[in-house]
């Protein structure tokens, strides 16, 4: 089967994030980026498709620092094809994106599926995989945990609440919006991506047409003001576990 | 003269949700008429109390493409201005499909929602809880995804009910079954302790530091998305959006960052501890104490210091 999977980079959570001058926009200057992480498990779940029923993945991004790497990375671990969607204006919402990389989709299309994250950290006005197939035309299915295919139907989990998931079939071709791949993304060796830089090739297409205009205006971007914080405990780890034992025992919590 | 406020109603093996609720009482200080899309059984509408009118069609399959297309047709024959749509794993989909039906934004992740000068205001949780950022709609209609919280459940009379009619598309979408979690592993809805494992504990070897606490303490162990997407522990021990809501006396979070879809799960716990290398993590902000540190350190001087005291 033959499985497009929609890529994205957004800036990691695990550094501190710094409100531009404009208070509305990221300060880009010491910006690090990954992978979406819902969209490395639907790159997953794309890989583990193809071993299961053979055919193509072909991943698709629209162009940003590091997408080559990521790139890379997702043909050492399985994809067959990675194409860059070029020349897009800078700065543009969930939405205008999803817009114009469903006309670049389109392009790459047959397909049976079409992966992406159900979400990703900054969206803020739409989520890309329910965009993308309504503009293709497609059905669409969010919050999936598990696909199995074969024939012109697709089984798919989603997840609810409290562990219930439901099944659901699905006609193909179809959007997913992956939650979870079956399994955890796997991991390949820097070794395996650099071999692959040395062989492999970015394909680019250019964006088409133009970027449709926002339909939400960003206000403001800041740190969330809280109306309460913890009241931190200070010292090595002894001294912390000390005191909060203190703390639970005259809680009558041990 | 303001426009009508819409909320999708949400409804969970039978009944009306919380959340649904919650978003009336928000959708009333919105101001304008209060009406209530029932995508389902008819006797649901009385429960929607404090709205004032609920549309409701009883024709429509629970999947994300038929809600979406009923939702669709309603607002664009009636012309609301905005329709608050539950941030849940249930509706996201639905309410994501049905603005990029209607060329909308479907702006997620709502706290709060304010009116300003005839402007629908919207405070929004981005990047897993560390920044937060205030977005307009500039057209109209807007659909908001609002997060479980984000006020109490209303009160008030029952609403009236208006019967309409839906046009469904052949159904590419068909919903067979539901699976529930898998039975026989402890309930951790039930527990007075809980010590829950976040991306911080970084192995699976390193589980056994919370296993250790959490057996010291006389809790089981729970976990955020991260531990349980790696097969750490099993979906039946999942708190939070997509797993359970828990209510334990004591909440010890190891390596745990805070996301809103974590702490969703968490608001009935009395007592909170936080541990996480870093001091920004939104988890202070929910913690009643906190301590910024390796849990992989802490884990085992606390397990320590638990049983010397005990």
């Amino acid at each position: 089967m033959n499985i497009l999977v929609l890529l994205k980079m957004v800036p990691d959570v695990v550094e501190e994030l710094e409100v531009a001058g404009d208070g509305k926009s990221l300060d880009a200057s010491f910006l690090r980026t990954i992978i979406n992480e819902r969209d490395d498990h639907a790159l997953e779940q794309a890989i583990l498709l193809k071993e299961r029923h053979g055919g193509k993945v072909t991943v698709v991004a629209l162009d940003a620092p590091d997408i080559d790497d990521t790139f890379f990375t997702a043909i050492a671990k399985g994809a067959d094809r990675a194409v860059k969607i070029t020349d897009a204006p800078e700065g543009l919402t969930t939405q205008s994106a999803a817009r114009l990389c469903a006309e670049a989709i389109a392009g790459l299309l047959p397909a049976d599926l079409i992966l992406t994250g159900v979400q990703a950290l900054d969206d803020l006005d739409g989520l890309s995989a329910a965009l993308i197939a309504q503009q293709l035309n497609f059905p669409y299915v969010g919050v999936v945990t598990a696909v199995s295919a074969g024939g012109p139907t697709a089984t798919v989990l989603k997840e609810f609440a409290g562990g219930v998931r439901g099944e659901f079939a699905v006609t193909l071709p179809a959007v997913l919006g992956v939650q979870a791949a079956e399994k955890p993304p796997r991991y390949v060796p820097i070794a395996k991506v650099r071999a692959v830089m040395k062989t492999s090739k970015i394909e680019t297409v250019s964006a088409p047409g133009e970027a449709a205009a926002a339909q939400i205006d960003v206000r403001q971007l800041a740190k969330p003001v809280v109306s309460s914080h913890a009241e931190m405990l200070d010292g090595s780890p002894e001294e912390v576990a000390g005191k909060l034992v203190e703390l639970l025992a005259q809680r009558g919590l041990l | 003269m303001p426009s009508n406020i819409w909320v999708l109603a949400e409804t969970w093996r039978g009944q009306v949700t919380e959340t649904t609720l919650e978003l009336l009482t928000l959708g009333r200080e919105l101001g304008g008429k209060l009406e209530v899309v029932l995508l389902g059984n008819k006797s649901l509408a009385a429960s929607l109390v404090g709205a004032d009118n609920v549309l409701c069609a009883e024709n429509v399959a629970p999947t994300p493409e038929a809600v979406a297309a009923a939702l669709t047709q309603l607002v664009k024959e009636r012309q609301p201005q905005a329709v608050l749509v539950p941030w849940t794993n249930l509706s996201m989909d639905a309410g994501a499909l049905a603005a990029a039906q209607l060329n909308a934004p479907f702006i997620g992740g709502c706290k709060d929602i304010k009116a300003d000068a005839g402007t629908l205001v919207a405070q929004c949780v981005v990047y897993g809880g560390k920044l937060e950022a205030a977005v307009a709609a500039t057209t109209t209609p807007a659909l908001f995804g609002v997060l479980p919280g984000a006020r109490a459940a209303s009160s008030g009379n029952a609403p009236a009910v208006t019967d309409v009619t839906v046009t469904l598309p052949e159904a590419k979408v068909k919903f067979t079954k539901y699976l529930e979690p898998e039975a026989g592993d402890v309930d951790i809805t039930q527990q007075n302790v809980l010590v829950a494992v976040g991306r911080g504990i970084q192995t699976k070897d390193n589980m056994e530091l919370a296993n250790d606490l959490a057996a010291a303490l006389g809790g089981a162990v729970c976990g955020s998305r991260p531990v349980i997407d790696q097969g750490w522990l099993p979906l039946s021990r999942q708190v939070g959006k997509s797993g359970m809501q828990v209510k334990p006396k004591l909440y010890v979070m190891l390596g745990i960052s805070g996301a809103p879809e974590h702490v969703e799960g968490i608001k009935g716990a009395q007592l909170i501890v936080a541990v996480n290398t870093d001091a920004a993590a939104p988890v202070f902000n929910v913690a009643h104490y906190g301590i910024v540190g390796d849990a992989l350190e802490i884990a085992p001087a606390l397990t320590d210091a638990v049983k010397a005291k005990k």
